[in-house]
């Protein structure tokens, strides 16, 4: 008798498994159909800025100027400008959103006091980019004096993306399972040895991750340097951060006057004249092209990083 | 945890009490780093409240409550802030729609099912999504979605919530699908390993064992997401009008609190007038609405957080 | 270690601050309307290249009230507006002691549009304006008839500016009598090519834009003659602007400069050349010039030290410019 239920049970098993493994094929197909409309989307957004933009898609459009010929009108203060905000913004936030979160993931015991500050966190996602302009117009500008600088504009763009950053690199700490922190502690680390030598390092993937979406949205946001007094014509550089005499190294470009990408780009949307709608596109898709350098750069630091777990 | 040495050993262990003194002072640090983003809120309440003190000295509560058209640039100013209430929310509903489901759905698919090189080529594409800048997406929104869809649902205007929502809902697919992922893949290998000794195919593997061992973090992600569409301003601004309409329609136009305020603080209004606080006002709405639902979320990650 | 570099970076990074050079060459501070903005532009960009990169320019767009709020607390030397300086940023000036010319330095016209398909309009009174435009037409004046018997019984599809601009106060203030009084139920936009599009593409449209959109897409859009004072429909074009005789939808636009930065001779020569050399240039960025002898007087108000404005603080409509260069100026 109990072979002829086996002998049953076996054949039932094959069958739901055969049926349940068509649920599965048909998840791979929907699942990479959703995934490559996804990218459709990019993909046609790009295209066409690159079709659109293509008669001013050339090296003078790089070293130009902003002028009011659309021919010659060029993003070299812009591209200029935002990549040092972007580094800025880099700088600040990195330090500040690890520590921030280490401590909450670490350190921080279970209390009300620690719910404050994570609720705090995930709220500041959701604040629009325009009031983090307002209060960076009415802290750094006019209270801390700092005036409408690159230094500024990376300080503002930081509180932006703080909380990306925060979520994202928690994410990545909780991810250690814990045995590994266990095992260090048994060795006698103090917690900070723990989290510095056994847990940041693994955890480097998913920090890496969060820096790049939120640089990747630091890079495209308008409205709160408009507000912080981000220019839309300046048609000279900020000082160089390379300077020929020692220390060789000048961080008076953080004082200086500026503009961005996007808000050139904004600028020449709004134009009347159709020959900037050019302008614009082309705009749009080297901005698009400068995103995705930086976050290459990032995503093959995080490559790297990720081929070494193996729990 | 406490930090535990075998105390007879307390003393003798070089080092330890430098160790344990600069502990405490990274310990401080750090959290001088966290309390940063409490001082940010802090600062932001701070200027918001400020701000819209004249403004309530001018408007009752009542009337900013309850009344249902926002005009406060016109000669006969209404202050109703209803109508901005219900564009943010239909447009972050549809963007919801979208972003939720393609979300995660691409996370466990990354996650469970793609090879590991289709994973590194298509994980960062998706990040780019996140990168294309708003104002980008705005007019995309504008110029090719609303066309689109316009074929689909003649009459459709040109200005309307849904486009608007689709395309912010395609932007924060990244956050939900990235964050969500990096929570899956966190679930310990020897987790699924059981649930395939057990005949489990990749699909219920996912669904039953790794999903529910991930849904803390896939749940702040898709906090995080919410977020970021509810605070979403160019695309809305750009695509779905400037009129404010107390609509549940989202083939409407309306105006979100996040478009009126960017709308006034470029416009020309002069800073001092009350058509100008108001934006002040009705930043003070939307984060009180960011944060009721952020506190929600967050008693829910609490329950539902696994340890392993 | 990763956290002690990140400390020294930190650290240097402060005291690279400390110790920077202060920017010190000549820069000239520009902010305000976004309307304004690129005849601003034109005009730096020329004046750059003429003094060799030796003074700077530098042009912002937070808006004329963003811009006068920074001008009126010292921190730009230029604002560009496109309405006049209002009362409370008068007291705003007046408490910080700043003092300031007003310039005239172009025309905005607002254009009146409908399709190319729209075939019955070929003319448009203030008041037929003003049934379609005010408040009251709100949900009950929907269609073109109600208007005007003669036109057909369609759907009007309404398209106008954002209800923050000076364009919005400008032509609400003009066609039904009172700034900002309109009816809420048209499709305004702060972008004015997406305007264009709305217009363009529907034949029962109707909205008006400001002149330098319309003139680019004149082959997409149909200008509608506004009947004037005089009862003649009067189309936009730049010269029934400059005489006088489209109207009263022309307004002028200003920059307004401040005393303390009149003092500096980098700042003086700016505005001269703005008013000399930079008058072609409105031209060709398809805005309207004034008269000459509008630029000359405003010229010798600069020279001579006529600070103040003439409108004391309330917009006004129709107002032609000499008439406005001729009063009494008041701080």
């Amino acid at each position: 008798m109990g072979a002829v239920t086996a002998q049953a049970s076996i054949e039932q098993i094959r069958a739901d498994v055969s049926r349940r493994k068509i649920f599965d094929k048909l998840f791979v197909v929907v699942g990479m159909l959703v995934m490559f409309s996804a990218l459709l989307v990019l993909a046609v957004l790009f295209i066409d800025l690159v079709q659109k933009g293509a008669p001013r898609l050339n090296l003078e459009f790089l070293t130009q100027f902003p002028s009011r010929k659309p021919e010659r009108a060029g993003i070299l203060s812009a591209w200029v400008g935002t990549s040092l905000i972007m580094l800025t913004t880099a700088a600040i936030t990195m330090p500040i959103g690890v520590a921030a979160a280490i401590y909450l993931e670490e350190y921080a015991p279970k209390n009300w006091f620690t719910a404050i500050i994570e609720i705090n966190v995930t709220n500041l996602a959701g604040v629009p980019s325009i009031i983090y302009g307002l209060l960076a117009l009415g802290l750094f500008v006019y209270q801390f004096n700092l005036g409408q600088t690159i230094l500024t504009a990376g300080l503002t763009l930081s509180l932006l993306i703080l909380p990306i950053v925060i979520v994202a690199t928690r994410e990545s700490l909780r991810a250690v399972p814990r045995p590994i922190r266990e095992a260090a502690y048994a060795l006698g680390a103090t917690r900070w040895e723990v989290t510095a030598h056994h847990v940041l390092p693994y955890s480097m993937g998913g920090i890496l991750t969060g820096m790049i979406i939120g640089l990747s949205r630091a890079i495209g946001e308008t409205a709160p340097l408009i507000t912080i007094g981000a220019l839309s014509f300046i048609a000279f550089l900020p000082q160089s951060p390379i300077t020929a005499e020692f220390p060789f190294l000048s961080f008076a470009w953080l004082k200086d006057a500026f503009t961005a990408m996007p808000i050139q780009m904004f600028n020449w949307v709004s134009r009347p004249d159709p020959e900037f709608q050019v302008n614009a596109a082309a705009a749009g898709a080297i901005l698009l092209g400068m995103t995705l350098l930086m976050n290459g750069i990032a995503i093959w630091l995080r490559y790297r990083y990720r081929k070494r777990i193996n729990w | 945890m406490n930090q535990s040495t075998p105390i007879s050993m307390a003393g003798s262990v070089p080092g330890l009490a430098y160790r344990k003194l600069r502990d405490r002072v990274i310990e401080s640090l750090l959290l001088g780093a966290a309390l940063v983003a409490v001082f940010t809120t802090l600062a932001i309440v701070f200027v918001l409240v400020r701000e819209s003190l004249p403004f309530f000295e001018h408007v009752s509560l009542r009337d900013f409550l309850t009344d249902t058209m926002w005009t406060p640039l016109f000669a006969d100013a209404r202050y109703g802030i209803l109508p901005l209430v219900a564009g943010t929310m239909v447009t972050t509903l549809v963007a919801l729609s979208v972003a939720i489901p393609c979300g995660t759905l691409i996370a466990i698919y990354l996650s469970e099912f793609a090879p590991h090189r289709l994973r590194e080529v298509i994980k960062p594409a998706l990040e780019l999504l996140g990168a294309v800048p708003t104002v980008v997406y705005g007019y995309f929104a504008l110029m090719m979605v609303t066309p689109f869809l316009q074929k689909l649902i003649p009459g459709l205007p040109g200005f309307n919530m849904l486009s608007a929502g689709l395309v912010i809902g395609i932007m924060i697919i990244p956050y939900v699908a990235s964050v969500s992922e990096d929570a899956m893949r966190a679930v310990p290998n020897y987790m699924r390993e059981g649930s395939y000794a057990m005949g489990a195919t990749r699909f219920q593997t996912a669904t039953r064992v790794v999903v529910p061992g991930a849904l803390s973090g896939i749940a702040a992600a898709y906090i995080l997401g919410i977020s970021r569409a509810v605070g979403e301003t160019m695309v809305v601004a750009v695509a779905a009008g400037l009129q404010p309409n107390l609509t549940w329609n989202p083939t409407e136009p309306a105006a979100t609190i996040t478009a009126f305020i960017v709308q006034v603080s470029l416009g020309d209004l002069p800073h001092d007038s009350i058509g100008y606080q108001s934006i002040f006002a009705a930043g003070l709405v939307l984060m009180l609405m960011t944060l009721v639902f952020n506190i929600a979320g967050f008693t829910l990650t609490r329950r539902f957080r696994q340890a392993y | 270690m990763k956290y002690t570099t990140l400390v020294s970076a930190a650290t240097l990074v402060f005291a690279g601050l400390a110790f920077g050079p202060q920017a010190d060459a000549q820069v000239i501070k520009i902010d305000g309307s976004s309307t304004v903005f690129p005849i601003t532009e034109a005009v730096a960009e020329e004046f750059q290249i003429e003094k060799r990169g030796k003074i700077r320019v530098t042009v912002g767009i937070s808006g004329t009230g963003g811009g006068f709020k920074k001008f009126c607390r010292g921190e730009i030397d230029i604002q560009d507006a496109s309405r006049p300086i209002l009362t409370a940023e008068m007291e705003a000036c007046r408490a910080a002691g700043i003092k300031y010319y007003e310039l005239p330095i172009a025309y905005d016209a607002l254009t009146v549009a409908v399709s190319p398909k729209n075939t019955w309009v070929n003319q448009i009174t203030v008041d037929e304006l003003k049934k379609i435009w005010e408040p009251a037409a709100q949900g009950k004046i929907t269609r073109w008839n109600q208007v005007n018997p003669k036109w057909p019984n369609e759907e009007i599809v309404l398209f106008g500016a954002g209800s923050d601009s000076g364009t919005f106060d400008y032509f609400t203030e003009a066609v039904v009598g009172k700034a900002k009084a309109s009816r809420g139920d048209f499709t305004g936009s702060e972008d004015d090519n997406v305007l264009v599009q709305g217009i363009a593409n529907n034949k029962n449209a109707l909205g008006y834009l400001p002149y330098a959109y319309y003139e680019p897409n004149a082959s997409r859009l149909k200008a509608v003659p506004v009947v004037n004072k005089a009862g003649k429909a009067v189309g936009p074009s730049l010269d029934n602007v400059i005489n006088g005789s489209y109207e009263p939808l022309s307004r002028p636009i200003f920059i307004y400069i401040s005393e303390k930065a009149a003092q500096k001779p980098e700042v003086r020569e700016f505005v001269q050349y703005y008013l000399t050399k930079g008058v072609p240039l409105i031209e060709e960025v398809k805005y309207v010039p004034l008269p000459k002898q509008a630029y000359d007087l405003a010229a010798k108000h600069f020279k001579e030290g006529k600070l103040g404005t003439g409108f004391g603080g309330v917009p006004e409509v129709g107002l032609k410019v000499e008439e406005l260069l001729a009063r009494e100026a008041k701080l």
